[in-house]
This record gives C-alpha cells, structure tokens and sequence, in this order.
C-alpha cells in the first residue's frame, strides 16, 4: 500500500501547491492592481517588504509548506519516472532513498531560511 | 470466397506482412502480398489466402473467426485489431500492413509470445476469492446476484484476452514490468463481483510499483479493446477503490451469500438427474 499512500499524498501536495501558489501570485499582483485604483501598498517585491513578510511567523509556516508540498510532488514525480526505466527491484530502492534523501537535505535547508528570516535576522519575530 | 464465386466486385490489396523466423538469424522483414479481396472479406481471410495459395510458410493464430477466441489479435495498419473482425474494406487503403503484437516477444512470424500477460493475469487471481472454501469446492447451491450487481463487472468480464490492450499500451512498451490493462482489468472485474471477497488479497498485487500507480491513463487499451471492456475505466475504478481503502471510506461489502433451495420444484418428466460430482471424490 506504500505506493498509494505516495500517491495520495503526491495529490495532496499538488492541491497544497495549487492553493499556496495562488496566495503567492495575490500576493505578487494584488499589490499592483490595488495600486491601480490608488490603494494599493508599496511594492512586493522591494526587498524591506519581503524581509518584513519573512519576518511573520505565518508568512514561515507557509513557506515551509509550501517546501515540503513542492519538494515532495517534484521528488515523487521525478521518481515515478525514473521507475519506468525498468530498473531492478534493488534500483528502484535506491532511487526511492536517494529522493527520499535529496528531499530531506533540501527541506531542512528551506526550513533553516525561513527559520532564520523569521526569529534570527535582525527585527525578526523573537 | 463464396462473393468471389458469386461475382462480387474483387480488387487487389497488397499485404505487407512482417515475417520473422528465429531459426534463420536474420531479424523480421517485410513481405509483400497480392491478395485478391471481396466486400466482407477480413484481413484473417486475406491471411488465410496468402498461407493457402502463396506462401505456406506464413504463421498465425487464429481460432474461431468471429471475435471470441481472441487469437488473432495483431497489428494492423497502425494499432492492433483482431484481424477476424476486421474488414480490409474498413480499411479504406489498397495496403493493409500486418505486425505482430507490440510489447510481446515475437515467437515466429504474426504469433506473440502472450505468456507474460498470462502470467500476469494470474498473479492478480482471476477467479472468485472467498472465505467459505467448501461451498467453492463443492458447490451445493448458487450465490445470489441482482441483474443490477452483475452490471457492475459484466462490461469487464467481456474480455477474451486477445492481449490487443497490451499491445496498444504505450507504458507496458516503456515497462514490461508493468502489469498492464488486461490483468488490472481483471482484478477490477473480480473485485467488483459481489460474489468474490479477495479484495484483500489482490490489493497487495494492483497497489505495488508495477501496478495501478504505473497507469498514465493514455487511454488508449480501451480505444482498442474489441470488446469493448474499457480496461481504462476499470483501472481508474481500482484506483479508486486503493485510494477508498488507505483513507478508511471502503465499505467492506458482504460477499453475496448462497440462494436458498428452491421450494416448490419437480423434475420435469423425462429429464435425467445430474451424474454425481466428480470434483473431491478420491
């Protein structure tokens, strides 16, 4: 049943992607269309504001959502295709930890940064 | 043959047959046929000719001729068809081409090696899976099944495992190990019996890497299908029924129990009593 379980959660990632990315763009262009009609904030992208939303622990939690939801479809996809190559049972294995084990290193990495930006840089949440 | 006798209109059709014999070591190649062809003729007709007047070296499989033996699945003119349910008039070209069965080993000119679909089919157990092991051994009456329940897995239990599906499969063509849309099916056909209760057992088999999850739902096994059984539609139905399972939302249905006895019944006068079982008597 381990192969469903991926599956289910290779789902659940995607649907996690497809909300929090939309977040992002109302994020990246609301401002500009708000801006528009003359009230919209400064611009996203200037770097005080993306400091100041890594300093907001939601902004975080997000973050490391969204990491751990894209590190995971991308990783079980490229799996997915790398099974289709016919390996052998002992190679399949291996691929499945080495994903499993790229994914980790990067997720703990992701996570360190947005950490970081929201307790440990200066003007942080601590 | 009898149109041709009659008069029907005749015209010449080349038949480009791949041949290949393992004896000579020298790969496949393609052979060209004239083979005079009438209105209702099939491509198996047009093979039989070429074995009968041209070349009797040409080998096939071939049964029943009329779609239910399921042995003459091969690859005509791009996708595979059984050559006795189809027409070369069908066709609509003066060029009919003529391959074995992709994703199969070739064991000798138009005759697939289908033991891998076979054995695949019975991994995933394609028979009635049940606690009640000695009503199965020896039968003492029918189970009950509504003409509604039977809908549910009639459509898949069509299949007469020609192995046209496999052929057409573009993931089994990248993953012989995967099980593929015949024995996947299979499993769904039997799971959805009201009948059987192996779903248990056969989940292990559908839900592990060669299984459901392999399916890029190209769609095109039941494009294919004959039969009409729409192996696609049975996959996804496994899946569903994986993904049901994992998140606790599988109802476990009770397997259809035995039909009472029938009351009230006489033999009619003249008909025979049934000889006495033969199955587990020594």
């Amino acid at each position: 049943m381990r192969e469903t379980k991926f599956w289910i959660l290779h789902m659940a990632a995607g649907l996690v992607i497809l909300a929090l990315l939309g977040t992002h763009m109302a994020i990246m262009h609301l401002g500009e269309l708000l801006r528009l009609v003359g009230v919209g904030p400064g611009s996203p992208i200037e770097f005080a504001n993306v400091a100041a939303r890594g300093r907001l622990p939601i902004f975080m939690v997000t973050y490391i959502v969204l990491l751990a939801a894209a590190l995971f479809h991308g990783l079980f996809g490229l799996r997915t295709i790398l099974l289709e190559l016919t390996l052998s049972p002992r190679a399949e294995r291996a691929v499945t930890v080495t994903c499993w084990g790229v994914g980790v290193v990067l997720f703990l990495v992701g996570a360190w940064a947005a950490v970081a930006a929201a307790f440990l840089l200066p003007g942080g949440a601590s | 043959m009898g149109d041709r006798e009659s008069g029907a209109a005749v015209t010449t059709v080349i038949f480009r047959v791949q041949r290949y014999a393992p004896e000579d070591g020298a790969g496949s190649r393609v052979v060209e046929y004239r083979v005079p062809v009438a209105d209702g003729m099939t491509v198996l007709d047009g093979l039989i000719h070429v074995k009968e007047r041209l070349d009797g070296s040409l080998s096939w499989r071939a049964s029943c001729r009329m779609g239910i033996c399921g042995s003459c699945g091969m690859w005509i003119n791009g996708r595979p068809r059984l050559a006795c349910q189809t027409q070369v008039a069908e066709l609509g070209t003066g060029v009919v081409q003529v391959r074995p069965l992709p994703n199969f080993p070739v064991i000798r000119d138009l005759v697939p090696d289908l033991g891998s679909m076979i054995e695949k089919h019975r991994g995933i157990r394609p028979y009635l899976l049940r606690r009640d092991l000695d009503e199965l051994e020896r039968p003492t009456a029918e189970y009950t099944q509504t003409p509604a329940d039977m809908e549910r897995y009639v459509q898949f239990a069509y299949c007469i495992k020609c192995g046209c599906c496999m052929g057409a499969c573009p993931t089994l063509a990248t993953d012989v190990r995967y099980l593929g849309p015949q024995p996947l099916s299979q499993a769904h056909r039997y799971n959805a019996d009201t009948r059987d209760d192996g779903f248990e057992e056969r989940r292990e088999v559908v839900s592990a890497s060669a299984g459901v999850w392999r399916c890029h739902f190209a769609g095109e096994c039941s494009e294919v299908c004959p039969k009409g059984v729409d192996p696609a539609l049975a996959i996804q139905r496994v899946k569903r029924e994986l993904v049901f399972h994992v998140l606790r939302l599988r109802r476990r249905p009770t397997p259809a129990p035995l039909a009472p006895p029938a009351a009230g019944l006489e033999r009619r006068p003249g008909i025979p009593e049934p000889p006495p079982p033969t199955a587990g008597t020594l």
